[in-house]
């Protein structure tokens, strides 16, 4: 006599939860190899279980109305002669000889079945994502080779497929490739369904950088935040850099149209193809080709005397959940466009890794600030301690523009600066600016 | 067509009581259960309660977590079993996925079938040597792929030479839902147009999943062919005789280089669809009931019972049959799992990085797992 349980199995395909309906057996009784145990009710259909097993039932572990997940035990069977012992291909089915340790075993899948969210399945294809089964894995390795090969596993949106949101698919297929979150959308449609409109909206939203939410109001009257790391090292650069150094800020519009279509066409070129291609890109390169026509702007003051870099380490201001860093590539103004994108993308990356290291922000010469991307037209930025320009570059939108004496749709954009009035004199500030707005304007000059 | 009284003319040998009884008209199958012998008979028997008993372990392993789905072939055994007897021994069969009654009349080891269920194998048997290809689990690709082998036949030469070891018919498999599917239209164009060597046997089971046969077709499947030049008939598809009788004819026919035909045995598929269905949801129990008062088996049994044959033998059937359910349930508990280079064996012929890229990080994500390094 040893002791054998039956795990319930998954009956259809990709069920992970079925609900007792009715118990054909109690314990004590004796039951035949393929005699019907009880009725179970899974997200398909009602369908009868046969016991694996003849013997003399100790245990029924679910109750009739009781819903049990998939892999949890539901029978125990003090069995007669020769027990099958599963394969290991689909179910387990675990055979114990002592009692004790059985309970023991059940109390650990009961206890990790516990911790697992349980969702509602919606069709019954499909896994709900319980870990009632889920194999243990060895940790580090696992991740990491989880993490560099397969990022998409992780960077999709799981809420999409959550029962609780009404969605056609192609909604939810325009949701994912907009990277909106269907459970945060607020549906409009009359069955509470989310519309494509909701979609857009709310893609629209995500990409204005504002709160989207209002917090409640706090109970305490203040609250105290001391001030340490990177906010410490914050505000030290700033007051040292704005009570140093005579700040002189300037603006200028641009159609940036012909910079928004270039950066469409590098895009789907193959060359570029896996590589991030954004309108920083070609600011980068704008003011890279400025500084070489301006090349006062790219120096450091040092009271004795001013240092004009002939190289350029490229700066750019991250926001990062630590707050603003603003590491730098290194000798930028070699690099091709495509080694700039890469760059950039590793940079931007690496800063929201928190992996930034401090030589990753040593000896930067000048500074984009891509304000932009918080939907803001314009700022004044601060110059980064020695440094003599900050370039900020604003959202490109479609606006009113005057061509040809009419008033036609272009995109848009305002770039502004902010120089060190000691090194640079307003005629150079405004001629890079300039420089760096025709860029923008026509990125053919590039070719230049 | 039709009848005036609005009744389908059908092969019929067997009476419901087991009466046999050839109608004049259809004389000309008659003559194949002539040569027939009491052994064909329980040969017959033997194998439609063999495969009926390895439905039923098969349907309850599926229920213990035992296999990740089952399709039950219940109600159909006669016509499987009858026609699968009826194909030669050079002719090729192209199954869908029900076929477990043909496979067994052509040597196929049930247990491969469990395995393919299991998920450990795509279908473990070789076409080449068995004539009996794959499963399809794609509804109607395999009527084309009979189509296209058939006209291979034709291209061959290996039709109408009168030499037995030389001539070879085709036999596809599928059912009335397939019937929706342009496939089954297009395979029976080039059978027609090629006049090859192909019989469409069609068992209509009456339930597409939930669609019933009346969404399926207006006219009798029988006519579907007539248009395309591919003439059928219907039979009653729970008389194993009939089923067996029609089948040989029109085989015969199609090596003789008569061209293809279309047989539909008209029956009723008592379980599931599959182990995911539920078909108490769409259907009345009273129409299930009204078929397994005419289950095939039984009929048969009835026709043997008036031949002389006795319990001894039934018995002795059953019991054979509670033995291979202990033995492919046995087997099926043991199944080891297939190594995980399997699934990347016969993705191409040649070495290719991206398959053994993959196959590596599939390697690597298995043995991250600290249960399994045992």
């Amino acid at each position: 006599m040893s002791l054998a349980v039956f795990n319930l199995p998954d009956v259809g395909e990709g069920l992970t939860e079925a609900e007792i309906v009715s118990w054909k057996v109690a314990a004590g009784d004796q039951v035949s190899v393929n005699q019907v145990i009880c009725e179970i009710e899974t997200a398909k259909s009602i369908v009868e279980l046969p016991c694996p097993f003849a013997g003399t039932i100790e245990k029924l572990f679910a109750k009739e109305g009781d819903t049990v997940l998939v892999g949890t035990p539901i029978i125990s069977v003090q069995a007669e002669g020769n027990i099958l012992v599963a394969g290991p291909a689909t179910s387990s089915i675990p055979i114990i000889t002592e009692s004790d340790t059985m309970h023991e075993a059940v109390a650990d899948v009961a206890s990790s079945v516990a911790s697992d969210e349980t969702k509602p399945n919606l069709v019954g294809y499909g896994s709900a994502g319980h870990g009632a089964t889920r194999r243990k894995r060895s940790g580090a390795v696992a991740a990491a080779s989880l993490a560099s090969s397969i990022p998409t596993a992780t960077s999709a949106v799981p809420s999409a497929l959550s029962g609780d949101v009404i969605a056609k698919p192609p909604i939810r297929k325009l949701a994912k490739d907009l990277n909106v979150d269907l459970s945060k959308v607020v549906s409009t449609g009359p069955a509470g369904e989310i519309t494509r409109e909701d979609v857009v909206n709310a893609a629209t939203q995500a990409s204005v950088f504002r709160n989207l939410t209002t917090p409640a109001i706090p109970s305490e009257r203040e609250e105290r935040i001391p001030v340490k790391g990177v906010r410490k090292a914050i505000a030290t650069a700033m007051v040292q850099s704005a009570f140093t150094a005579p700040h002189v800020s300037i603006f200028v519009d641009v159609d940036a149209t012909r910079t928004m279509e270039y950066v469409k066409r590098l895009k789907a070129s193959t060359d570029f193809a896996g590589v991030k291609v954004t309108p920083l890109l070609l600011m980068a390169k704008a003011m890279m080709w400025a500084v070489r026509r301006n090349p006062t702007v790219n120096s450091t003051w040092t009271d004795k005397e001013i240092i004009v870099h002939n190289f350029v380490n490229f700066g750019v201001a991250a926001a990062t959940p630590r707050g603003l860093i603003v590491p730098n590539i290194k000798d930028a103004d070699q690099m091709s466009m495509l080694e700039l994108a890469r760059q950039l993308e590793l940079l931007a990356a690496t800063a929201r890794e928190g992996k930034t290291t401090p030589e990753d922000m040593k000896d930067g010469t000048i500074t984009i600030t891509n304000i932009g991307v918080f939907g803001v037209d314009t700022g004044t930025p601060i110059l980064n301690p020695g440094q003599v320009a900050i370039v900020a570059l604003g959202s490109i939108r479609p606006k009113p523009w005057v061509v040809n004496n009419e008033i036609v749709i272009r995109q848009v954009t305002t770039i502004g600066a902010t120089f060190d009035h000691r090194v640079v004199d307003g005629d150079v500030a405004s001629r890079f600016v300039q420089d760096v707005a025709s860029v923008i304007e026509e990125p053919a000059l590039l070719l230049d | 067509m039709t009848t005036s009284a609005g009744r389908v003319p059908q092969v019929q040998m067997l009476s419901p009581d087991g009466v046999f009884e050839v109608p004049s008209e259809y004389a000309h199958y008659g003559k194949y259960i002539e040569k027939l012998t009491l052994d064909d008979f329980l040969k017959f028997y033997r194998d439609m309660a063999r495969i009926r008993r390895f439905d039923n372990e098969c349907t309850a392993l599926q229920r213990q977590g035992q296999m990740g789905l089952w399709v039950p072939a219940v109600g159909q055994e006669a016509a499987q079993i009858g026609s699968g007897y009826a194909v030669g021994k050079n002719d090729h069969m192209f199954p869908s996925y029900r076929e477990h009654g043909v496979a067994i009349t052509h040597g196929i080891d049930l247990m491969s079938i469990i395995k393919m269920m299991r998920g450990v194998n795509h279908g473990g048997w070789n076409p080449e040597e068995t004539r009996f290809h794959l499963y399809a689990i794609v509804l109607g690709t395999q009527v084309l792929h009979a189509a296209g082998y058939a006209m291979g036949v034709n291209f061959d030469g290996n039709v109408g030479t009168g030499d037995p070891e030389v001539d070879q018919a085709v036999i596809t498999y599928f059912g009335d839902g397939a019937t929706a599917e342009g496939d089954v239209s297009e395979a029976l164009l080039f059978a027609a147009v090629n006049k090859s060597p192909l019989v469409f046997f069609c068992q209509n089971n009456q339930w597409a999943i939930s669609s019933p046969v009346s969404a399926q077709t207006v006219v009798p499947l029988y006519l579907r062919g007539e248009g395309f030049g591919v003439p059928g008939i219907q039979v009653d598809g729970n008389d194993v005789l009939a089923c067996y009788a029609v089948t040989a004819k029109h085989m015969d026919d199609a090596r003789n280089g008569l061209g293809p035909s279309l047989i539909e045995a008209l029956t009723y598929r008592v379980g599931a669809h599959t182990t995911s269905d539920d078909p108490s949801k769409y259907r009345p129990q009273e129409e299930t009931d009204y078929w397994i008062a005419r289950d095939p088996i039984t009929r048969f049994e009835k026709f043997l019972r008036r031949q002389g044959v006795g319990d001894e033998f039934f018995q002795e059937v059953a019991q054979a049959g509670d033995d291979l359910a202990t033995q492919i349930r046995e087997a099926t508990f043991a199944m080891p799992n297939p190594p995980l280079e399997n699934i990347f064996k016969h993705v191409y012929t040649d070495p290719h990085p991206l398959v053994q890229e993959q196959q590596a990080w599939l390697e690597n994500y298995e043995s991250s797992f600290e249960e399994d390094s045992k």
